[in-house]
């Protein structure tokens, strides 16, 4: 017993190290994007007062005094360090500045008011596509019939850019068949409140961008299990099963489970992909979530907002990935092994 | 980043990362196959004998001719005004836009542009990839877990909304600015793959034979490594290629693209911006969209298809 116990310790040793090196990385990555953040308006020709000053047509005189007074108002006179410095003790606090887009407003703000909308569209289509996407694959897999028009069909759905379903969509939908609206998150006429008919509106508003960005997910993943399931199908362990005799249903059942680790790392990958196909999606159904913040911000010059926008992403995408990570170690059996080496 | 088409086929599921350790027996056979010169007649056989292949590689073949052909074949050019908003005719093959420019003209002359970023985004990521996956996979150590954090971290950077904040402060930018952008962006899970296939590599006998014979440690990679993963390699950038397109496309429809011409993005960009849905004008909105979901679906069609000829375990029974 003290062996096997070794054994366990050791494996604990080892799932620690991994979680460890994974936070790590989950820092370094945040600060290397609050860097970028923080970076690209420093290094890019120009400074901001001067691009926002540039849009009034100023006299010299006029311009140069403004140009000091908000050089000093918002710290760009300060050496580059400093401006370093201030820009983490306000991320620290919480603290992203104030729009110019919705002025008086705060940037933190403006953001928690759009993230419900972002993950209402994005949750629900990673997590359905993902799940039927691996379903419809594995079964689409060795299969004569139904492998024939899962795997056309998942190719098209793979290859469709996000910006033309998203317009394709509202426009047959929306201006042909006016069976669904396509802008907005629910009716205008409406305000918002805890009642059946705001709730219906607002899936009825729902749909359209949701299957948007449902449809272009799915193909991928679909000819992805299929063809990890064949591997596995082919593979000496599968043989084995079968020269034991056991039921293809048993196999394919082991086929899916091995199959859906390379998945699952698959899915952090594509998180990113996922997360600009939300933001066009919102774009062209002007769904009021981060996509339509930031082209608003892009359209008024609100840096700040970007910058605070840019900022948020990063964290999502972390906080994803973190939990993919968890989800890892559930499903794969080896990594749930020392899991319990390293709790008893 | 990686493209909507990584992280999803089976020769990419294989070689990327972690998994490939713990799926066991999941190597790719192109690996296990270090006489290249035999094999070289059998994959032609298979190839010309695979219908994917046939069906996706002739699909694209028409559409690079489109895209070379196209503009010296129209009628018309992109700068010409008509009468606004007509629909498809034997005039105007396409009908107008919302300015009365002829949309045929635009679509083909978007064609061109679209496999210029794609190819320019492939090349750039398959550049940096493949030469940080080589050294990550071959030196290992102190080295590979620098490289492997860089990864890591460049994974998890959104690179759509970077080139947001980057486009706020650039205003004018370039074809050549959009393609190095996607390429160096879409890098890390080219690096990642390769990493894994060179790892599994290394302690062959063969590459330990050219180490015992004092060859550089580039030769042996250029020479001895890299020839045994050349399809798989081959299949990485087709799939760069078409995902990179179909990014340029999401960053032209933002805005974010070239300042400069037209792409298949910056048309229907154009078409959202002047209510072509509510003014029913679909014919300037449909041919781009459709032409590039044909461009990379074939793509992803002849992927696949050369996966099964490289690929003895994936080819129809």
């Amino acid at each position: 017993m003290t062996g096997r116990r070794s054994v366990d310790a050791a494996q604990g040793v080892h799932v620690r190290r991994y979680l460890t090196r994974k936070v790590i990385t989950y820092i370094l990555a945040f600060f290397v994007g609050a860097t970028i953040d923080w970076g690209i308006p420093h290094l890019m020709p120009g400074n901001p007062v001067q691009l926002y000053l540039s849009k009034f047509q100023l006299q010299p005189g006029g311009y140069a005094a403004l140009y000091k007074t908000m050089s000093e108002a918002f710290g760009t006179n300060l050496p580059l360090w400093d401006q370093y410095w201030h820009f983490w003790y306000g991320l620290v606090h919480g603290d992203l500045g104030v729009s110019i887009y919705d002025f008086p407003g705060r940037v933190t703000t403006l953001i928690f008011n759009a993230i419900p909308y972002t993950l209402a569209l994005l949750v629900p289509a990673i997590v359905l596509s993902y799940v039927l996407g691996n379903r419809l694959g594995a079964a689409a897999a060795r299969r004569k019939s139904l492998d024939n028009t899962v795997l056309p069909a998942g190719y098209i759905f793979q290859a469709i850019p996000y910006p033309w379903l998203a317009l394709l969509l509202p426009f047959l939908f929306g201006e042909v068949w006016h069976v669904f609206p396509i802008s907005g998150a629910y009716d205008e006429t409406l305000l918002p409140a805890f009642s059946w008919t705001f709730i219906s509106s607002l899936l009825y508003h729902w749909f359209l961008p949701f299957l948007t960005v449902f449809i272009v997910s799915l193909g991928g993943w679909a000819i992805g299990m299929r063809n990890l399931v064949i591997y596995e199908l082919e593979n000496d362990s599968s043989r084995y099963l079968r020269a034991l005799g056991a039921k293809e249903r048993v196999i394919r059942r082991y086929a899916y489970r091995s199959a859906s680790l390379p998945q699952l790392s698959g899915l952090a990958l594509a998180l990113g992909v996922v997360i600009g196909g939300n933001i066009v999606t919102e774009i062209a159904f002007h769904y009021p979530g981060l996509g339509l913040l930031i082209y608003n911000a892009i359209e008024d010059e609100d840096y700040f907002l970007l910058q605070g926008i840019f900022i948020f992403i990063v964290v999502g995408v972390l906080l994803a990935n973190f939990i993919i990570d968890l989800v890892y170690i559930t499903v794969d059996p080896r990594t749930r092994l020392s899991m319990q080496g390293a709790s008893s | 980043m990686s493209g909507t088409l990584s992280g999803s086929t089976a020769a990419e599921s294989s070689g990327s990362g972690e998994p490939v350790a713990q799926v066991a027996g999941t190597v790719m056979p192109s690996v296990s196959a270090p006489v290249v010169v035999r094999r070289r007649g059998e994959f032609l056989y298979y190839a010309v004998h695979n219908r994917k292949v046939v069906f996706g590689l002739g699909l694209e073949v028409v559409f690079v001719l489109a895209a070379i052909f196209g503009p010296l074949i129209s009628p018309w050019n992109t700068t010409e005004y008509f009468l606004p908003r007509q629909p498809p005719s034997g005039v105007h093959w396409l009908g107008t836009d919302y300015f009365g420019h002829d949309v045929f003209a635009q679509l083909v002359n978007g064609l061109r542009l679209s496999y210029l970023v794609g190819a320019l985004g492939a090349l750039c990521a398959a550049l940096v990839g493949m030469a940080l996956g080589f050294i990550a996979g071959y030196r290992g150590g102190l080295l590979d877990e620098v490289l492997q954090l860089l990864t890591n971290i460049m994974v998890m950077i959104p690179s759509l909304v970077l080139l947001v904040v980057i486009g706020a402060y650039l205003k004018t930018r370039g074809v050549v600015f959009e393609g190095v952008f996607i390429g160096l962006t879409t890098w890390p899970w080219v690096a990642r793959a390769v990493r894994a296939q060179t790892f599994t590599l290394r302690s062959r006998e063969f590459v330990d034979l050219a180490r015992l014979s004092g060859k550089r440690a580039t030769s042996i990679v250029v020479r001895d490594i890299a020839p045994n993963m050349a399809s798989y390699l081959f299949l990485v950038v087709i799939l760069l290629f078409g995902s990179a397109m179909l990014l340029a496309a999401s960053y032209d429809f933002l805005g974010l693209g070239p300042t400069n011409g037209i792409s298949l993005g910056t048309m229907m960009n154009q078409a959202m911006l002047w209510s072509a849905l509510q003014l029913h004008l679909w014919w300037w909105f449909v041919p781009p969209g459709l032409v590039l979901t044909g461009m990379v679906a074939a793509l992803l069609i002849a992927n696949v298809g050369l996966d099964e000829v490289f690929n003895p375990k994936l080819r129809e029974q």
